[in-house]
């Protein structure tokens, strides 16, 4: 009995340092992110030192779950700053208000392409491409050319070598089947899906299952030489290798209209107490410091045209010229129509 | 005054009234035997006063402070379980010492109150033994060593000896009133077994359907049940109906085997009562006419039967006869030679072994009836 | 005998109150003995549940009712709340027929290598659904080791065996989640069976399939039911395996609440889907009361010492061979592939040209290659772990035992019992992504703004852990026979004695159990991963999704490599929990 009740002791002491309270020095600004986010510590500790600020970070789960609590939280928020918000979720982050507008002077050095809302509420962090890989060394076996275009898969050539997400639950899915509507128009994307079911494509509920369990390409050494993943993860075949490689294991396909560009946002919650310090931060992402330390922390690449590229994905990179385009506003009028659509026609 | 004092408790389950009214006093130092049959009430009545039923009606007192909504862990008395309820996970001495522990004793003191006890019983040595391995005999004792050692002002046993053969009852039985005695302990005793009843008790109550239906000293109850149900449940098993007549001065009963002497001035002629012949009361004799008269004309009662069974029961010899349509037991010292199956024996009963009681008149009718 | 007409105050009319002369006294401290459990409901399920069904149903053009009426309205959601149950009743009755007969042998027998075996069993339960769709890919998979043994032996040049997504692998994946959940709790359940019962069922001439059936089974049955309705309402509220291991094609409640929320943000549509989860948690939740009521009996429960024997004959030897064969494989094997391929280096691409023993996946665990604020040390994130793990034993305990004493007492509450027993099942039926929201909806304002306070993880794990613990010690203090407590009363044992001194030892093997689920929930993560908004100090599993999220041979090693380590860790804590002696609790 004793030891429960000096246990308990040390839980609640434990827990009572641990709760969120205002500490008497520097300010804390608080920075809602969805889980995928990273940063070096010597860039926060650059901007923290700048300012004389203490950063607190809540992950909050996948772009969506995330998108969701700081909905909820809308007369309280949860932090000052949110960040994760794609642009397959941006209207519906706009339509419920959660942000406040801050037309930041950074802007001024990021192309006009990732500005997706005028109104400065969102403003573009990252970006980076949904595209169809393929396992190099399984198309060299069995004596085949790797896939060069959406068309390629449809081919008997290719069948049953496609492994993709569904995009119900997975915004790589929802990615993909935007760049098949952006490239074959709607509802031509239908009949291009009709021809990849004909053929055998495999769908499953997340990445992490298409990636790291089907695809052959990768460490889990799947069934499936071809997987709907990001430009960036060939490059990160190789970074992420545990001896050294002279050459990609995989590749993407970046031809034309054949991968989706997605667009990662920030924006300052309505509602902060630290509005001059938020927008301190969203200055501090949208510069080159932070920009450039993203690639290796977070696999995504910076908009601003002025942050250094780390060698490595120059090499090992292709970067689509011409990446399919779906507009925010379609994405938010026929999102559920056109995946319930996909789900007829491929699922059931 | 110093004692138990049931005042008049009920408790019913249900629709069924498992104790109903029943009173009595029990004073320190007093070993009080409840026998009844299986179902009378005795169990629950034990429960009520240790605590662990409360009484729909009636009280409960010690030493003349009621003891309703006292806790059962503080009354100080204590229970020894049919079925012991030893503690499985505790050894003998944790088991033994567990109501002194309770009392808040130390260590020591503990230690020495259980030595105390088993030795009491007669388990010295015990203390580590695991009681899940100790036999029926072993276990009791241990039950009843905790039940001793916190010394209670009321110890009350629940049919303690029903689990176990009858050699060791018989030596238990004795030793266990040893103990009583010895340490004058305050004691109800339940059982349905008349034997330790009357070995045990200063005084026993009988319980039929949860009501006191005769209460006494062990003799005076034996010699004199109040009704057939009480004379049937001592052994008394040869009952039979009657009517009470007077003529010259005396009053006799009148019965199927002939007339018996009456010696309760109370009942009226005409009043319909039940017969009780002790079965040790019996003595062969020569043929000759039945009646009321013997052989000093001083009463008795002379019957003959033939008889239908026999049987030798080590220390006595019963006989089962059949005399006017009414099967009767009697029992003979073991040498006594008695005629075979089938044959006719002569008895003559002294006034002593003939007793009389009053009947319910439904019930004397309804055991005509019966016959 | 007295004790067996019940019309007199046999066993069956006292509860542990001991006796209604208590029981006018004893409803006042029964209250209190709830009050813990119930403030904490209240505070931490049912405040923020009214809070986002609230919420969400404001978001409904048309209100709460024209929502309802539009999901129980259409065939689709009719579908998936039919395949719910499906799915569900399959899992349960295979994880049933697997289970009783290893809970048999580990109740019956002592064999080397015991403890080892039922702590192995305990660790699926504790794995991510991602670590185990690997850990089956690592034996199944088309490179995994078993296609790759068996492509050697056989000189094959496809592998042969496939584990392909499907309501098989749903099955599977349930199987190998929740067998121990029986193991346990029929296990600790039988061990405590008085021997002798069967024993004399054998000598009135019943076969042993016989006294199984009539005497054995009918005695357990309190244990299984309660085994039964967990695994039943944990495979009805599964969602990782649905969505990894079924694959689209599949959809159940708890998938669909997921996807109405967080992709389509359609919150009207999923308060009325996670309603309905939670109304059919609360139906099969009476329905197990109703049941459980009816086959407890109080028995005389015998130490586990006692009841468990060597095996002698050889018949013994290979039945426990065969069933220790087949629990190894099915539970066992997977982690062993897992951690298997957590220490090799694969030929190929950035690889050595042989299968070569590698520490190079652990060792880069402890490497922070790019300074992210966010790397933690193994040892910090299994420090994490441990210490939430602690705090949710400490705290389910502490909660738990009052009220499992609470429901195991029936004298004349039934109503009030049953009521509790539904309310303390409702966390495990409800859905996850909407409590997580309850939380952001409700608890948004001092004292209680607890939205991102660490504190949260210990009481979300706790939410799922009551239940269990409860769970396990209902049975087993509803089987102590009442004349004990009785006995110790009058010996003058206050009732908080009579509890120390009679109940808690008994039941101390139950503690155990529960305690060892609190263990796994908490390390394992149940419904909080994903939902709860967390500061900066991961959690083994956690960290374990980061490495699983990104591509490249070295994220996916080092996911291995963490996920062996957990596993270490929940079978060194279990079976530390399960060598626990304080006092003679865990003796019996």
């Amino acid at each position: 009995m004793k030891k429960l009740y000096g246990l308990l002791t040390l839980v609640a002491l434990l827990a009572s340092g641990c709760a969120p309270g205002a500490p008497a020095g520097p300010r804390t600004l608080t920075i809602m992110t969805h889980d995928a986010f990273a940063v070096s510590d010597s860039v926060v500790a650059t901007f923290e030192n700048a300012n004389n600020v203490k950063l607190q970070f809540i992950k909050s789960g996948d772009a969506g779950a995330a998108l969701g609590k700081a909905i909820l939280a809308k007369g309280q928020p949860l932090a000052d700053v949110f960040y994760g918000v794609d642009n397959t979720f941006l209207s519906r982050a706009l339509d419920e208000g959660i942000y406040q507008p801050y037309h930041s002077p950074v802007l001024a050095n990021i192309p006009d392409a990732y500005k997706l809302d005028p109104t400065d509420n969102a403003l573009p962090v990252d970006w980076g491409d949904v595209c169809l890989n393929y396992d190099k060394a399984y198309f060299t076996q069995h004596g085949l050319a790797p896939p060069g275009s959406l068309e390629d898969l449809t081919r008997p050539d290719y069948k049953n070598l496609t492994v993709t997400e569904n995009p119900a639950t997975s915004s790589t899915g929802l990615a993909f089947l935007l760049a098949t509507i952006g490239h074959f128009g709607d509802p031509g994307y239908l009949d291009y899906w009709r021809s990849l079911r004909a053929n055998g494509v495999q769908v499953v509920d997340s990445w992490d299952t298409a990636y790291d369990t089907d695809f052959s390409g990768s460490a889990g050494h799947g069934q499936w030489p071809i997987v709907v993943s990001y430009g960036s993860s060939p490059p990160f075949e190789v970074i992420g290798a545990p001896q050294p490689l002279t050459d990609a294991p995989t590749a993407a396909v970046v031809s034309d209209g054949s991968c989706f560009r997605q667009i990662e946002f920030v924006g300052i919650l309505k509602g902060t107490q630290n509005l001059d310090l938020a927008q301190k931060w969203v200055d501090f992402m949208l510069s080159p410091i932070f920009q450039a330390d993203m690639p290796l922390q977070m696999y995504v690449f910076p908009v601003n045209s002025n942050a250094p590229l780390n060698p490595v994905f120059q090499k090992y990179m292709a970067i689509p010229a011409h990446p399919a385009v779906v507009s925010p506003a379609d994405i938010a009028a026929h999102r559920d129509a056109w995946i319930e659509a996909w789900t007829n026609t491929v699922l059931h | 005054m110093s004692g138990l004092a049931v005042v008049s408790i009920s408790k019913a389950f249900g629709e069924h009234a498992a104790v109903d009214g029943v009173a009595f006093d029990l004073a320190e130092r007093e070993v009080l035997a409840l026998l009844g049959p299986s179902g009378g009430g005795k169990s629950t009545l034990l429960n009520l006063i240790a605590g662990l039923e409360a009484p729909d009606a009636g009280d409960i007192r010690w030493d003349g402070q009621s003891l309703l909504g006292l806790p059962t862990h503080r009354r100080g008395f204590g229970l020894m379980f049919q079925d012991y309820a030893l503690f499985p996970h505790k050894n003998v001495a944790a088991n033994v010492g567990f109501g002194l522990r309770m009392q808040g004793k130390s260590r020591a003191e503990v230690e020495a109150g259980v030595a105390r006890s088993l030795d009491l019983v007669g388990l010295a040595g015990f203390e580590r033994r695991d009681v899940n391995t100790l036999s029926g005999g072993e276990q009791q004792r241990v039950a009843l060593a905790r039940a001793l050692a916190p010394r209670p002002r009321l110890l009350m046993l629940d049919e303690p000896l029903g689990a176990l053969d009858r050699a060791l009852r018989e030596r238990l039985l004795d030793e266990l009133g040893a103990i009583l005695r010895r340490l004058h302990q305050t004691a109800i005793y339940v059982t349905h077994d008349q034997e330790e009843a009357f070995a045990l008790a200063d005084r026993i109550i009988i319980l039929r359907d949860g009501r006191v239906a005769q209460a006494g000293r062990p003799a005076e109850v034996y010699a004199a049940p109040a009704n057939r149900f009480v004379a049937e449940f001592l052994g008394l098993k040869n009952v039979l109906p009657g009517v009470v007549q007077h003529e010259a001065g005396r009053a006799t009963a009148l019965t199927a085997l002939g007339q018996v002497p009456v010696s309760n001035a109370s009942l009226a002629a005409g009043a319909a009562v039940e017969v009780v012949l002790r079965p040790d009361g019996a003595r062969l004799v020569d043929p000759g006419p039945m009646g009321a008269s013997g052989p000093n004309g001083t009463g008795g009662l002379k019957l003959e039967g033939r008889i239908v069974d026999k049987s030798f029961r080590g220390n006595r010899n019963l006989a089962v006869l059949e005399a006017a349509d009414v099967r009767l037991s009697f029992s003979f010292p073991a040498g006594q030679a008695l005629p075979e199956v089938g044959e006719v024996l002569h008895l003559y009963l002294v006034p002593a072994a003939i007793h009389v009681m009053p009947s319910a008149d439904g019930a004397a009718r309804r055991e005509a009836a019966r016959g | 005998m007295d004790e067996h007409r019940p019309a007199l105050s046999s066993d069956r009319h006292q509860g542990p109150a001991a006796g209604s002369n208590a029981s006018r006294q004893s409803l006042v401290p029964m209250f209190f003995l709830v009050l813990p459990a119930a403030i904490f409901l209240a505070l931490f399920y049912f405040y923020p549940m009214a809070a986002i069904l609230q919420a969400s149903f404001a978001r409904a053009a048309g209100g709460a009712g024209a929502a309802v009426t539009a999901v129980l309205g259409s065939p689709a959601y009719l579908r998936i709340i039919g395949f719910t149950f499906y799915q569900a009743t399959l899992s349960t009755a295979i994880t049933l027929v697997i289970g009783l007969p290893g809970a048999y042998l580990l109740a019956r027998y002592h064999f080397r290598g015991q403890g080892l075996l039922r702590a192995l069993t305990a660790v699926p339960f504790v794995l991510p659904t991602l670590v185990v769709a690997a850990a089956f890919s690592a034996l199944l998979g088309p490179r995994g080791w078993l296609n790759l043994a068996l492509m050697a032996a056989f000189g094959l040049t496809a592998p042969p065996l496939s584990f392909v997504n499907s309501l098989g692998a749903i099955l599977v994946a349930h199987v190998f989640y929740n067998t121990t959940i029986v193991l346990r709790l029929v296990g600790d359940f039988w061990s405590h069976l008085d021997p002798r019962l069967p024993a004399a069922a054998r000598v009135l001439g019943a076969s042993p399939l016989r006294t199984a059936w009539h005497i054995t089974l009918p005695l357990l049955a309190p244990a299984i039911a309660a085994a039964s309705l967990l695994v039943f309402i944990f495979d009805f509220t599964s969602f990782g395996v649905i969505l990894a291991l079924g694959g689209p094609t599949f959809a159940t409640l708890e998938t669909e609440v997921y996807r109405q929320t967080v992709f389509q943000f359609n919150l009207p549509v999923a308060a009325v889907l996670a309603l309905v989860q939670l109304a059919c948690t609360l139906a099969l939740t009476v329905v197990y009361t109703r049941l459980s009521e009816r086959v407890t009996v109080p028995q005389s429960l015998r130490a586990a010492r006692e009841t468990r024997r060597a095996l002698r004959t050889w018949r013994q030897r290979l039945g426990a061979g065969l069933l220790v064969s087949v629990l190894a494989l099915l539970l066992v094997a997977p982690l062993a592939a897992l951690a298997a391929r957590s220490l090799v280096l694969e030929p190929g691409q950035g690889g050595p040209s042989a299968y070569r023993f590698s520490l190079a996946f652990y060792q880069a665990l402890s490497i922070n290659p790019n300074n992210s604020i966010f790397y933690v040390p193994p040892l910090a994130a299994v420090a994490n772990s441990l210490l939430i793990a602690a705090a949710t034993v400490v705290l389910a305990l502490a909660l738990g035992l009052p009220t499992a004493w609470v429901l195991a007492s029936r004298q004349g509450r039934e109503r009030l019992t049953a009521g509790l027993d539904a309310l303390l099942m409702l966390p495990l039926g409800t859905s996850a992504v909407t409590l997580g929201l309850g939380f952001i909806v409700a608890l948004n304002r001092p004292p209680l703004d607890l939205r991102a306070s660490p504190v949260l993880l210990p009481l979300a794990h706790t939410l799922v852990a009551l239940p269990f613990v409860v769970r396990s010690l209902a049975p087993a203090l509803r089987s102590i026979r009442p004349r004990l407590r009785q006995a110790a009363a009058v010996l003058g044992a206050s009732p908080a004695r009579v509890w120390r001194e009679v109940d808690l030892p008994l039941v101390g093997r139950a503690v155990l159990v529960a305690a060892t689920f609190a263990f796994t929930i908490s390390l394992g993560e149940f419904g909080a991963t994903a939902v709860i908004a967390r500061p900066q100090n991961p959690t083994v599993p956690i960290a374990i999704y980061r490495f699983l999220s990104l591509p490249g041979a070295l994220n996916y090693g080092q996911a291995l490599a963490l996920s062996t380590i957990l596993m270490v860790v929940c079978t060194a804590g279990i079976l530390a929990i399960e060598r626990f002696r304080v006092a003679d609790v865990g003796e019996f």
